[in-house]
């Protein structure tokens, strides 16, 4: 099955990124397809690369890279939500990309099941 | 708008927009809505749905000039040019509320929830803001 993942909240301060990167892993390891993860509202911190959690805990930004630099999944923040948060082309997280909310919509047409995380 | 955006997928699909949340204090209504008319550029079979406080959004005489946010209740006016024909409020949300349809800045069809259930059945997608 191809499945398309949406990402509204920002890691962290909430569970959906975390729950994503599962559901994901999950997915392909079951040998379903992702179509591309869209980072949308605060869920666009995903890509922010300046960030430095503590090494005892899991590193949500690396995560991204793991699946977009290694699985070579389509990882996009949207453009528009993440100039409101500063979140910069040149700024981002390895293996993801910025680009506009028709990535959002063209997913949802192309995939069988669209996931929304937060 | 970026060529990538305008490329019409030939299959039309349908897909459910579920506004749940108030226009202010969150942004999900409002880039939410955003979505919307991004999506309609791809000419796909729309439904959009309030519910819960997402009926708030659709409230007519909105003034957010004391709370120094940008208002969006004109924006909606706009969903038919963008042919977004389908736009339900759920009856139970609405009466909660203390809401009338002629509360509401634009023209909807009130649904009873079973009814919303049914919809979203039939959809290829659905979309929670």
């Amino acid at each position: 099955m191809k499945f398309a993942v949406q990402v509204l909240e920002a890691p962290y301060n909430n569970q959906a990124s975390d729950t994503a990167y599962h559901f994901i892993k999950a997915a392909l390891d079951k040998g379903h397809t992702i179509v591309r993860v869209f980072f949308y509202h605060n869920g666009v911190v995903n890509a922010n690369n300046s960030a430095e959690p503590p090494n005892d805990d899991r590193n949500i930004y690396k995560r991204w890279t793991e699946l977009g630099k290694e699985k070579g999944i389509d990882i996009v923040a949207c453009i528009a939500a993440s100039k409101r948060r500063g979140i910069k082309e040149g700024q981002i997280v390895e293996g993801t990309r910025i680009s506009g909310l028709g990535q959002l919509a063209d997913m949802t047409i192309e995939a069988d099941r669209l996931i929304t995380f937060g | 708008m970026m060529d990538e955006e305008m490329e019409v997928n030939e299959n039309v699909k349908k897909v459910m927009f579920v506004m749940r949340k108030a226009p202010h204090g969150s942004i999900y209504s409002y880039e939410g809505l955003e979505t919307v008319l991004i999506t309609a550029a791809y000419e796909q079979d729309m439904t959009m749905v309030f519910v819960g406080d997402g009926v708030f959004a659709l409230v007519k005489g909105q003034d957010t000039t004391d709370i120094g946010i940008k208002g969006f209740i004109k924006t909606y006016g706009a969903l038919e040019h963008y042919d977004v024909e389908k736009i339900y409020v759920d009856r139970v949300s609405m009466e909660e509320r203390g809401l009338t349809p002629d509360d509401f800045a634009i023209d909807v069809e009130v649904k009873e929830a079973e009814e919303i259930a049914a919809l979203m059945e039939e959809q290829h997608a659905t979309i929670p803001y």
